[in-house]
Formats: structure tokens, sequence, C-alpha cells
């Protein structure tokens, strides 16, 4: 039923008659990733090493979402830190507020140091619930996404637009907590997170168990999404990037199909967020912002934006080559991630899970004139 | 639809994954239990060196302060070497860049301690970053000196406070502006903790002292369109100016303040996070006869300040600035170095009970630690800006200042905390 848009950006095609192999290649990279994840890097890792693994696999959970969305939706997703943000300050909020019960506060520290007023805001009080607090994380970027989506997709705002629409988000978002400093704790955001959940995250065991809790959640989420991505909806969130006006002739409504790749890339931030705080310890501004939002995206254009694994594994390696560079050429950095992001989108729009086939084609056609670029 | 067993299988795998880390966090500790005694760092102090951390912005905005800070902290480490190292063994600084990013910074902690063993690190300067760090030292019991002025409300056991705290800058600077008979203020200030905290102490003492406030306004950290407020400062009738602006928005700031037709004389504006290096970058005909509050300036008497100001500039280049910030970076490793020789070893819990009274001559002037506070006695001075871009002492508080973090000791801060 698709073969009127086949996609011509980087999207692996789905063969008609899988052979035993290609069957057998995503459940067994499924299965070598959970062991990876699961088995291997726990017992390999010190503590400490581990812990940067939890937050990087935080980031790759955001990519999966960029994957969907701008992989496949083409939605230029840049202001994905407002959800990663509102998941974030979700848990954060409420693991904020058990540490201040256990201790037989009813403020949290810095509401008591900064704050103007004796009693816990309104819109704190429903966050000392956890289960409010857990649904929170994913529903609330679900439905932030949803209104804003609903408006900017039915009036067809696209490409460069709602690039800059997600940016000021963004940046508003996070101009709106560091004025609240009494609720919200400013530029210091939510921080000396002692508890998760009645456990202690000052114990390196519970440390550990943070990260299984991460590295089972993106297996999850990664399920999610190739899940979406080889159903109809999947074809259809293709052929909309492929060829918007094409899908509407066809009787399709673009914006609903574009919606529901915004909202669940939303929910996957959110969820991620709400993952990163008991990991590091922190939610602030600073990871909301607009240069956040782009490194969000960095990872996944890099290792390639269409393929879920390769967004993923781009995701690690941008956040691990920051940690790791950036000690040694602490200037040189933001220059080399920002060419990262040239190159890559610029001349390798699949990102280096597309290299193999690029340069295969290349070699096969030597003009090198029918690039996906 | 292969894909869809496939995900099956997947989403089977994933259940079975989450339920395993069900099972695996029931040997985890509870919030409450006890953890002190496994959860310690060790240091490395076996072989003939020892590691120190530093940890600075090395990249992003805060680089323009705070490597001038890593500067001063690595001329300490250089000279404490060059006479015998500490308790015998030489110091091996290990740099690590916070990139002007909280979590980060707390990433870096956590690492400086865990995998290189440090016996202390020194650093931080914005206050969310010495935030984002303060649970990572109290976790792994590791010390922390920080040198930078600050808002004050913080006494973690870890951590210990080189620069000012209000007491001994802010509240001086207003005590200096009452006897000058500037009372009615105009607040201006960049939008994050340090301002806001500011200029809620500044308000409590203006009521108890006869001031009044004008007028407060924020801006966005890194803002540069300053026409708005600077018109309200000049329609407001304040008498001065207090600024709490940070980094590159002052250069926005006076450039429109003096286009405005707004001079020193007419309505003088005391800042608090100019220091000279800023001086250099903001340009001296917007900043001459302007007033700033700190500890130290590069002018300050003095044959200790003759020295550090000697061998900064020898290290670093003539023409090259020192500062209040770099001035307690440098002290706070010296500092540390007679605690330890005081407590005679690194071990972490000896140090912080020998700190109590621990004299050094600073630059500043003699310095005490308060070993209760684990902050520093320090002499208050207000400078005005020379026009050579160094700043000129016009007032001091005649003796170190005992820091007062929480204000306790004066009655209009009573409702603050």
């Amino acid at each position: 039923m698709t073969t009127t848009v086949t996609p011509t950006a980087p999207a692996p095609a789905q063969p008609s008659a899988p052979s035993v192999l290609t069957r057998l290649r995503v459940p067994g990279g499924f299965l070598l990733g959970a062991v990876l994840l699961l088995g291997v890097a726990p017992l390999v890792l010190p503590d400490f090493r581990l812990s940067l693994l939890a937050k990087y696999l935080c980031y790759a959970i955001v990519a999966v979402g960029v994957s969907l969305a701008w992989g496949r939706g083409g939605l230029m997703v840049l202001g994905q830190g407002v959800f990663f943000g509102l998941g974030g300050y979700a848990m954060a909020m409420h693991l904020k507020l058990a540490d201040a019960a256990a201790t037989g506060q009813t403020l949290p520290d810095f509401m008591q140091l900064y704050g103007t007023s004796d009693t816990l805001p309104w819109w704190w009080k429903p966050f000392g619930n956890p289960l409010f607090a857990i649904a929170m994380t994913v529903l609330l970027p679900m439905a932030v996404a949803a209104v804003l989506g609903f408006f900017v997709f039915r009036r067809r705002v696209k490409g460069a637009y709602f690039a800059i629409l997600s940016q000021a988000l963004a940046a508003a978002l996070a101009i709106w907590l560091v004025g609240q400093q009494a609720t919200t704790g400013g530029t210091n955001g939510l921080t000396d997170i002692q508890g998760f959940f009645g456990y202690d995250l000052n114990d390196p065991v519970n440390q550990r168990t943070v990260y299984v809790i991460i590295a089972a959640a993106l297996l999850l989420v990664m399920a999610l999404a190739r899940q979406l991505f080889v159903s109809r909806f999947g074809e259809l969130l293709v052929a909309v990037r492929d060829s918007e006006e094409r899908v509407r002739f066809l009787g399709y409504n673009p914006a609903n199909v574009k919606l529901v790749a915004y909202v669940v890339a939303a929910g996957m931030a959110g969820l991620a967020g709400a993952l990163f705080v008991p990991a590091v310890g922190i939610i602030s501004p600073a990871l909301i912002g607009i240069v956040p939002s782009i490194g969000f995206v960095i990872g996944a254009a890099v290792g390639g934006r269409a393929s879920l694994v390769g967004a993923v594994l781009g995701a690690i390696a941008v956040a691990w080559a920051q940690s790791t560079l950036s000690d040694a050429f602490p200037a040189a950095w933001t220059y080399l991630q920002g060419l990262l992001f040239v190159l890559a989108v610029g001349f390798l729009p699949g990102g280096l899970a597309s290299l193999a086939t690029v340069v295969r084609n290349r070699r096969t056609r030597p003009t090198g004139s029918g690039e996906t670029a | 639809m292969s894909g869809l067993s496939i995900s099956r299988r997947g989403l089977l795998a994933g259940v079975s994954a989450l339920g395993a880390s069900a099972a695996l966090s029931a040997c985890g500790a509870k919030t409450g239990d006890d953890t002190s005694s496994g959860t310690a760092a060790k240091a490395d102090t076996s072989g003939s060196t020892v590691k120190v951390g530093l940890l600075n912005s090395l990249s992003g905005t805060m680089a323009i302060s705070e490597v001038t800070v890593h500067n001063a902290l690595l001329l300490a480490v250089k000279e404490i070497n060059a006479v015998g190292g500490v308790l015998g063994k030489q110091l091996k600084p290990i740099s690590q860049d916070g990139a002007s990013d909280w979590p980060t910074f707390a990433e870096k902690a956590e690492g400086l301690i865990t995998d290189d063993k440090v016996v202390a690190t020194f650093g931080c300067w914005t206050s969310a970053s010495r935030k984002a760090v303060k649970p990572v030292f109290e976790r792994h019991k590791s010390l922390l000196f920080y040198p930078v002025q600050y808002e004050g409300l913080e006494q973690s056991p870890y951590i210990f406070y080189t620069g000012a705290t209000t007491n001994q800058q802010i509240v001086p600077a207003l005590d200096y502006l009452k006897k000058q008979g500037l009372t009615r203020l105009y607040l201006v200030g960049s939008d994050y903790v340090f301002p806001r905290t500011a200029n809620k102490i500044i308000k409590a003492y203006a009521d108890a002292n006869g001031m009044k406030v004008v007028g407060e306004d924020y801006a966005p950290l890194g803002s540069t369109e300053f026409s708005t407020i600077v018109n309200k400062v000049k329609d407001s009738g304040a008498d001065a100016v207090f600024n709490t602006l940070n980094g590159d928005s002052n250069v926005a700031f006076f450039k429109e303040y003096k286009s405005s037709g707004l001079t020193a004389k007419s309505m003088p504006v005391l800042s608090v996070s100019i220091a000279e290096e800023e001086v250099k970058s903001i340009g001296t005909q917007y900043l001459e006869g302007q007033l700033t509050a700190w500890n130290y300036y590069q002018t300050t008497p003095g044959a200790a300040n003759t020295e550090f100001v000697k061998a900064y500039q020898a290290a670093y280049g003539k023409d090259k600035p020192t500062s209040d910030p770099m001035e307690a970076a440098y002290i706070s490793v010296y500092l540390w170095k007679e605690m330890v020789e005081k407590a005679g070893s690194f071990d972490v819990a000896k140090v912080k009970a020998a700190t109590d009274g621990i004299e050094f001559d600073a630059p500043e002037g003699k310095v005490t630690v308060d070993g209760a506070t684990q902050h520093v006695y320090k002499t208050a001075r207000i400078g005005k800006v020379g026009a050579d871009g160094l700043i000129e002492e016009v007032w001091n508080s005649g003796k170190p200042i005992k820091p007062d973090p929480y204000l306790k000791g004066y009655a209009w801060a009573s409702g603050l905390s």
C-alpha cells in the first residue's frame, strides 16, 4: 500500500520476504544489547563509570524519541529539553518532598532558604504522592506536546519554523524556572536529592539498581519504538515526512500522524528526565534551555537519526566523548560538537549508521549524484 | 508481520529485566540507614605525591572568570611544591573542566574523588555549581575549598568557604552607602540565586536602617539589553545603584548607563561582582569612579600581596591583573596546607578537627579560619575604579570580620531564613 511513497531519505526499507538471517537480526541484536547493558556493564564497570553510563543511557532514551519524531517523522525537534525538564522536575519535586518528609520537614530545604512563604505552593502538593508524580513524569510532557502539537501541526507549521518554535519554548521554560527561585530553586535547580522511593541514593548498591532500571527502560522504549517503526503508523509517518501533500491526497490527516510521533517522543524525553534525576542527583534549568536541547539531537544526528540503534549509539558516544574530550581539550570540544552536527546533517544525513550504504552506493555509482541529501 | 512478534519478544525481555531490577533493589540501604562506614572515599596518600583536584569551568560562559581562579590555584600548588610540598609529599594537581554546566561539575567531582582519589578539591565559582557538587563531597566525606564570595545560608561540613559571605561584603557595603548618605537604592541584578538572595538581605537591611529600595530589576544571565532598566533607574530618583549583575551583562549595562548621562558622581553604582579582570573587559572609561565591594584588590598594601602579584604576573603575563576570587583561591591551598600540617595527616576528620584558628598572612591581610562555620575572617574593603583600571581602596572595616553565613548576629535579618 505504500508503493507510491517510497522513502528517499535514510530509512531501511521493509524487506518483503525476510530471510532467516534478517529475521534473527533484530531479536538477536536486542538480546545482545540486553546482555551488554544488564549483564556485562554492571559486572565490569566500577561504580563511577556505571553512574556515567546511566546518565548516557538517559540521553539515549531521549534519542529514541528524536529518532521517531525527527528521523522518521521529519520533525526537527530542537526543544526536547522542555519535555526532559518537565519529567525531571516532576520526579525531583516528589523526591525533594520525600526527603523533607523523611527529616520531619514540610518544605524542601531550598524553600526554607530562599522561599517567601511557610506553606507549600499548591502546585507542589500533588507531587507528594509518588504515583501521581511518576505518572506526571510521562503524562505532563505528553500533554504539553499534545496541546502544542495540536495547534502547530493543524496550522501546517513545519521545517525551520517548527524548530524555532521548539527552541523558543525551551528558552521560555528555562527562563521561567530561573525566575521562580522561591518555588523552583532558580538557577540552582533541585539538588541534593538523598532518597529514591525510600532507598538511600548514597548507597552504591542503590545507584546500581538505578542503573539497571534505566537500562531496562531504554530497552523497553527501544522495543516500543521498533514496534511503531514497523507498524502501519510508522510507514505513514515516513510517508508524511517524504511527501506530506501526497499523504493528504490519499485521505490521511498528516497533522494527526505528526502529533502522535511528537507526543510519544515527548513522553520518552520526560521518562529520560525522570530517570536522570536519581542517576545524577540534580535537575536544573541548565539542562532545559536551547543548548542542551540541541545537544539532545546531536547524538541522534551523528549516529543516524532514522536508525534506532544508530541514534542510541550516537547519543551514548557523543555523551561519552563530551565527558572524556572536554577535559583534554576544554576550549575545542564545543567547536568539535558543532562541527560534528554540521557534518552529519549536511553531508551524512543518515548518520554513521548509513555510512556503509553511502560508501557502497558511491562505489557502484561513481557519479554520486543520487545521494539522499 | 515479523516485526510484531519480534517486539513482543523484546517487550518480554524488557519486562523480565524490570523484574530483575526490582529483585536487585531489595539489597540496598533504605533512607535513614547509617551508611557512613561504607561510603567514605579513600584518598590515596601512599606514594611520594598526593593528588589535589582543581575543579573549574575551563570552557563555556564561566571560563573567562574561572580560568583565572584555576591559574591562581596552580600557582599556589607550584609554590608549595617548590618549598617541599605538604607533609613531605609533592602535590599533583588534577584539573577537571566543569564546562559551566552544573551536572558536569557533580560528575567531575565524583571522578576526582573516586577515580583520582584526591586528598582535597579546590574550585567552583557559581552557587549553582557548588550546590551541585555539595552532595557529592558530603557523600564521600571529601573536602572542597570554595573560593568565591557567595550568598551565605550554607554550611556544609565538607566545604571550606574562603571567599566572603554576606556579612563580609554586602552588609559592610550597605554600611558604607548609609554613611555616605546614599539611602535610596535601586537594585539591579542577574537572575540567579546570588542576586536574588543578596537583594532579599539588602531589603531587610534597608527596612531596619531607614534606607529605601526604590526599584528592583533582574536581567537573565548573559542579557545585553538594558535600555529599559537604565531608563527606570534614571527616573527612579535613587541615590545609588546596588549592582549584582554578573559577567557580560555588566558591559552592556555600564555602556547604557554612561550613554544615558548617568555618572559616578550623579548616581554611583556599587558592584559586588566586578573585579580587576572584569574592569578590563568592560572598559575603564565606563567604570571610572564607580564603587566595588570586595576583600582584596590588586592594590591592597602589604608584602604578601606584592609577592603574590609579582609571582602571578611572572607566571601568566605582565598585564594580567589579580582579583579577589583569585586571591581567595590562592590562599585556600595554603590554608589547607596549614590545616594538614597542624593535623599531621591528610585524613579528612583530623584535618577538620585542626582547622579552628589557623592563621595565614594572605595578600588581603591576615586571615583566620573559623572552625565552627568553616568560613574565614576577612576584612571588608570598598574600592573605587581608577583611570588605570585598577581599584583603589576608599574604606575598609579596620579589622577582619567574623563570618556569619546565616546572619544570626543581625537582628534585622531574623526573618530571612
